[in-house]
């Protein structure tokens, strides 16, 4: 199962902070991100982005957003 | 749907639009390199309400209502609206309170610091430079497993307090405009000199209000995010926007002819280089730790984050002590206690920042 990261109800930055960290200890893998703001998902996205991460897939839940990132 | 403003030309045309209309409203009636800045006008406010007692500077500001009301309205129309509250109230008051008192040593939010500089005020160079500082300095705190804890969603009250509020400041400044001339109409105090009595007409200044509260919600604008994701994460994103905001403003003032290049004699300032330094730094870290520029506090509020509102309110009740205990600069220099006062700041910010740590639950 892959890691999941629950960064609901915090904020900036440490959603990013999170997410980063775990990319680094990880490497490669798939990581799943749970977020309840929209600026925490867009942040998350473009984080991931920037170190090489691809989005697989967002969805939306009742309390915010489930993000799905691999490598 | 894709949020054009979060993207790259999203923020960069955000923070030029932000650039434009704050030199405009210097143009139009607001204080010298003063078109926005969320510390002064809060200040202002608790002023017009009797909070404190210098003359000079009350005034009930609507751009700041505007802030608010704004960024709700985008809340509302893209579904962003979000009652939430919990993480760590007081300390956030704490944080909003020594950000207005590092601020009100300097003389402006980083959103002025930007704005003096745009504007020609060298002095606004030692302030950046602390804001930096002490941004880095924060984000020191965050490596280290900083963190003020969860938000938990609200109800539709909570999240809506600070609407109410501000709605109702709002109503009081039409109910009891300044008169010229007069120094009070009935409750709320005004300036009949100085930075409080320059003011661009009510109604531009509360659309422009709006209109920055609107774009800021979407684009996530934030001064201090800027510095603090590039010192962190060597991200340029939100970096992007606040240089648009200096380029803009710049150029502004060229077209107006408000550029003055110089240190002494500028509009709102002190020449003392070091306290501008500590100051902003104060405020830098304040702001650090509780994740957002005074601005971006504001536009959370909005959406619905009533911790947010409360570090705002924190500045209120911060800018009432610095002026009524002497904290306060003025062009003449610091307070009678303003270094006293940064000081305390530093030690109490760094208390938070070495004592808030992780509390998972």
């Amino acid at each position: 199962m892959e890691k999941t990261i629950d960064a609901r109800g915090l904020s900036c930055p440490q959603p990013v902070l999170m997410t980063l960290e775990e990319i680094k200890t990880l490497g490669t893998g798939t990581l799943v991100i749970v977020v309840d703001t929209e600026t925490a998902k867009e942040n998350v996205s473009r984080a991931a982005a920037s170190q090489g991460w691809g989005i697989k897939q967002v969805t939306s839940e009742s309390d915010g957003y489930r993000i799905t990132i691999t490598k | 749907m894709k949020n054009i403003f979060a993207t790259r030309w999203g923020i960069i045309v955000v923070g030029a639009v932000i650039g434009v209309l704050a030199a405009t409203l210097q143009k139009l009636g607001n204080p010298g390199n003063m078109g926005v800045c969320v510390a002064c006008f809060i200040r202002d406010i608790s002023g017009s309400l009797g909070l404190h007692r210098a003359a000079v500077v009350q005034y009930l500001r609507p751009e700041i209502f505007g802030f608010v009301i704004g960024s709700f309205a985008a809340s509302l129309i893209f579904k962003e609206f979000r009652p939430r509250a919990g993480s760590a109230p007081v300390v956030r008051f704490i944080l909003g309170f020594c950000a207005m008192v590092g601020a009100l040593v300097f003389l402006g939010c980083p959103w002025r610091a930007l704005l003096r500089l745009a504007g020609g005020d060298g002095n606004a160079l030692f302030g950046i430079l602390g804001l930096i500082v002490g941004v880095g300095v924060g984000t020191l705190f965050f490596k280290t497993g900083y963190n003020l804890g969860r938000s938990r969603p609200a109800n539709l009250t909570a999240g809506l307090s600070v609407h109410v509020l501000v709605i109702g400041l709002l109503l009081l400044g039409f109910l009891f405009p300044p008169i010229a001339g007069a120094d009070k109409n009935d409750i709320l105090l005004y300036s009949v000199n100085g930075p409080g009595s320059m003011y661009a007409p009510l109604a531009i200044s509360l659309a422009v209000g709006l209109a920055i509260g609107f774009i800021a919600q979407r684009s996530r604008f934030c001064t201090m995010g800027a510095f603090r994701d590039f010192i962190l994460f060597r991200h340029t994103h939100l970096l992007l926007g606040v240089l648009a905001l200096l380029v803009a403003a710049f150029i502004t003032n060229q077209l107006l002819g408000q550029f003055h290049p110089g240190f002494q004699s500028q509009p709102v300032a002190h020449t003392m280089s070091f306290w501008n330094f500590a100051g902003m730094g104060l405020a830098g870290l304040a702001f650090a730790l509780a994740g957002g520029c005074p601005g971006r506090q504001l536009f959370l509020a909005g959406e619905g984050d009533g911790d947010a509102a409360l570090f705002a309110i924190g500045m209120a009740a911060g800018a009432a002590f610095s002026h009524n205990f002497g904290l306060a600069s003025s062009p003449q220099g610091v307070g009678p206690h303003g270094i006293a006062a940064v000081l305390i700041g530093f030690l109490v910010c760094m208390a938070i920042g070495f004592g808030m740590r992780k509390n998972e639950g």
